[in-house]
């Protein structure tokens, strides 16, 4: 992996990386050559391993404590905040970390539809992440479903019945998932069970995503292949660690101030009452992390071409690396996409408005319009936009922007806007 | 092209806006009386604590359970602040259900700190055919159950009406002008000099709805207050360390050439 | 000159951040350790009343308290003598037994073995005491470690007589 052989110092060192070299990947770490011009958007990777992290440890903590048990599980909530030795910060840290985790992973994600890092050679990088992605949602929906109130018994009610759209085994799947004829006990622990498991499986692939990412190493905002190591790179340690440990701190304060002054305001109010099978809440809505999807699924009016719109506004994103054409990785040199890339942002976050809004009369209308351009924006706009747009010139490198002129002027201004 | 795109997003802006106003119904806003305990430093205010939980006994607690306090909560720190010997003499006036004994038998016995308030009834179903169909929520994290939180609770409490002409309300049924949708199976459950405060306190509506919302704020809150201090500390130690790591930064960068 | 100054603070900021740095990592392990101590509401469940008008002399019962069996005996007058008679310099640990049965016709003890926690046998051993199964310590008739692994007598915990068929343990 390492562009030169390493050789530990100390005998002992050496006798043990010949037999593991473990030395040697903590050295490849270490030296790995990261292009130099890295602006903050590229500290969300090191922010969201910070993230997993905390959600995987504060998890096992609460499952000392948590009892997975449809009759119990409310009440051991109350507990842990309550009772157990400084649950309620161990609690609002889980609850509100998924938040987090899910903030930072839409940035990480929106810098990658900015600069291009999906782009050759780095399909494999975006694809990985995409399932981290999509089992990240899978996870958060149900931990949502733990602690057994009104809003996660009907969310794992709704979102389980997703599948009954399915033609002929919709029902035998349903059943299937529910482990009964609706979301009870069983679904309960099930759920339970694998939101502990999903989180190892996120974390083996956090693992293949950076090793995918160490191949060809870290795009960059001018979108350039460069030389490693050379000028236009800096060594991972210190450079990159100072930086990534400076924006996490920034990043833990805005965590902290959700989980010590407003612990509940992402969350909702009906899941603090206990889950009642007889009663759902007037206004049911899931995490606002969903919401986008949520409004695609009710902006179709057909039950199973809902979900399988919800399902192909992920899928997508997956193939996204052949649907966008274009050569030029970076915005920077693409002046239209640029512009469009910033519709499709307004068009996600509208479509998270819209999925927190009832499914009616405007709101409803609003919602079928976003759904629309953002299949557009990926399906149309993009091919064609690669084959037409005439890109700006790009500088040879990060150091000396040997094409003088538009190029390096330009960067700079719209990183500054960007900051 | 782009120009149709932009002006689209301009027009769906402003339907999201326009729709945004249309949305406010009849409902009116809750009222906000203002709390101690909100804030960065919001702490309770300990006689109302005393004052709301002698409201929730007196008053709520005839249909309302709170099955996840203990009475010990009432002693503990953050709390209504009553002593160890309050506690224990508060406790000693409810009677509890145990066993079974060692011949098998259920027994009942005056409370002690370490057990659950006792319920009004022994189950959901009792206190739904009870209250008219109407189940009386537990109020151990009413507050947080509730959007609108403490201001709902207290504007609920003193929002009760006589009904406007064009309402007709069935029996076992008030009007309420903060409740969504206006009607509301509890009857007004507060009057002036319902209670009688030790304290001396003039017993009116809207003082016993602020205390008993006071303690139902806590109840579902009880480690609001450390929360608050250590929140406090935590994101003061964090601004410390940003900018000693800021300029440990500026340091290292220093050696190449690029800015950070 | 000039440069020392520098390296000087730029030394300063390094240890101040590490230090800083420490203090926090350990704020922050500190309560993901401490939420596995007893919480608030097993800490509250401290007392637990027995009735022992029902025991007769030379009979025990066991019940539950802390999650531990608690052994109340009601000694007859041999067992008594029997443990009062021991020459304390022959314990391992020694105790009198006044100090161990307040009122000498019962014994509270907790009946955790102190070598490993199991729990003895009652009415058994060489002292006619308590035996412990797993790994062989005998107990006399006081509840103290006559022979065997066991380093200790079995604790007594605190209790009181709230009236006289009444035992109120914790």
């Amino acid at each position: 992996m390492s562009d030169h052989e390493y050789t530990p110092k100390s005998k002992l060192g050496k006798w043990f990386n010949d037999r593991l070299p473990i030395l040697t990947l903590g050295n490849h770490l270490t030296e790995y050559p990261t292009p130099k011009n890295l602006n903050y958007w590229w500290t969300f990777g090191g922010i969201l391993t910070f993230c997993l992290i905390t959600q995987i440890i504060t998890g096992i903590i609460l499952a000392m404590h948590y009892v997975a048990h449809a009759d119990l599980a409310f009440g051991s909530v109350e507990h842990i905040m309550r009772d157990v030795n400084y649950g309620w910060l161990i609690r609002y840290v889980h609850a509100n970390g998924a938040s987090m985790f899910f903030l930072a992973v839409y940035i990480h994600i929106f810098r990658s539809l900015y600069y291009g890092s999906y782009k050759s050679p780095r399909e494999v990088i975006w694809i990985i992440g995409m399932i981290i992605y999509f089992l990240m949602m899978a996870t958060a929906f149900m931990g949502y479903v733990l602690p057994w109130g009104q809003m996660s018994f009907w969310g794992a009610t709704v979102i389980t019945n997703l599948f009954s759209a399915i033609p002929f085994f919709g029902e035998a799947i349903t059943n299937w998932l529910w482990g009964g004829y609706a979301v009870d006990n069983p679904t309960l622990t099930r759920f339970f069970s694998l939101h502990y498991l999903l989180p190892f499986l996120i974390l083996g692939l956090v693992v293949l995503h950076i090793w995918a990412l160490h191949v060809p190493g870290n795009n960059n905002p001018i979108g350039i292949d460069i030389k490693k190591p050379s000028n236009d790179t800096v060594p991972f340690h210190p450079y990159i660690v100072i930086k990534d440990l400076f924006a996490l701190l920034i990043f833990l304060i805005i965590f902290a101030f959700f989980v010590f002054f407003s612990p509940n305001i992402l969350g909702h109010a009906d899941n603090y009452i206990e889950a009642n099978p007889m009663v759902t809440p007037a206004h049911i809505v899931p995490e606002w992390y969903l919401l986008p999807f949520y409004a695609i699924l009710r902006s179709v009016p057909d039950k199973l071409l809902g979900v399988i719109a919800m399902f192909a506004a992920i899928f997508v994103l997956v193939i996204l690396p052949w649907l966008d054409t274009s050569k030029v990785r970076s915005a920077v040199f693409r002046p239209i996409y640029k512009q469009f890339y910033w519709f499709l942002v307004a068009d996600v976050l509208i479509l998270g408005y819209m999925g927190a809004m009832p499914a009616e009369g405007t709101y409803l209308l609003i919602a079928r319009v976003a759904t629309a351009y953002y299949f557009i924006h990926f399906l149309f706009i993009l091919p064609f936009l690669g084959k037409r747009e005439k890109t700006l010139d790009i500088p040879m490198n990060i150091t000396d922007p040997v094409l003088g002129g538009s190029a390096k002027p330009s960067m700079t201004r719209e990183q500054k806007q960007k900051l | 092209m782009i120009k149709i795109i932009k002006t689209f997003f301009i027009i769906l802006l402003i339907s999201i806006i326009s729709s945004f106003s249309n949305a406010a119904g009849k409902t009116e806003k809750p009222l906000s009386p203002g709390w101690s305990f909100k804030g960065f430093f919001g702490t309770f205010d300990r006689a109302s604590l005393q004052r709301g939980y002698q409201v929730y006994t007196e008053v709520c607690s005839a249909c309302h359970s709170m099955k996840y306090l203990s009475y010990r909560n009432l002693g503990e720190a953050g709390g209504p602040g009553f002593s160890k010997e309050q506690v224990k003499i508060i406790a000693s006036q409810f009677e509890v259900t145990d066993g079974p004994n060692s011949d098998g038998d259920m027994f009942t016995r005056p409370a002690r700190p370490s057990d659950k308030f006792v319920s009004p009834y022994p189950n959901d179903q009792a206190a739904t055919a009870a209250n008219g169909g109407a189940y009386p929520p537990d109020m151990s994290v009413l507050v947080k159950a509730r959007s609108g939180g403490a201001d709902y609770i207290y504007s609920v409490l003193v929002g009760y009406e006589d009904p406007p002409a064009e309402i007709s309300l069935d029996d076992g049924v008030y009007y309420n002008k903060y409740m969504a949708g206006n009607k509301i199976k509890m009857s007004n459950p507060l009057s002036d000099d319902l209670v009688e405060y030790s304290d001396g306190t003039q017993a009116t509506t809207d003082q016993m709805a602020r205390d008993v919302v006071t303690f139902l704020a806590w109840a579902a809150e009880p480690h609001m207050e450390t929360r608050h201090k250590t929140g406090f500390r935590a994101i003061i130690y964090l601004f410390i360390i940003t900018i000693l790591v800021y300029f440990a930064m500026k340091k290292i960068w220093s050696r190449v050439e690029t800015k950070v | 000159m000039a440069d020392e100054n520098k390296s000087k603070r730029r030394d300063f900021i390094f240890t101040a951040s590490y230090a800083l740095g420490a203090v926090g990592v350990g704020a922050t392990v500190w309560p993901l350790i401490d939420q596995m101590n007893p919480d608030a509401s097993v800490k509250a469940l401290a007392s637990t009343e027995v009735d022992i008008s029902s025991i007769d002399r030379g009979q025990s019962i066991t019940v539950l308290w802390r999650g531990k069996p608690v052994f109340i005996r009601r000694r007859t007058e041999e067992e008594i003598a029997k443990a009062k008679e021991v020459n304390l310099k022959e314990l391992k640990h020694p105790e009198k037994d006044e100090d161990r049965a307040k009122n000498p016709e019962w014994l509270v003890m907790l009946g955790v073995c102190t070598h490993l926690g199991c729990v003895p046998l009652g009415d058994k051993g060489e002292y006619g005491g308590w035996f412990c199964p797993c790994h062989g310590s005998h107990y006399d008739t006081s509840g103290r470690i006559r022979k065997g692994p066991a380093p200790t007598n079995m604790e007594i915990p605190k209790y009181e007589f709230v009236n006289s068929n009444t035992i109120k343990i914790g």
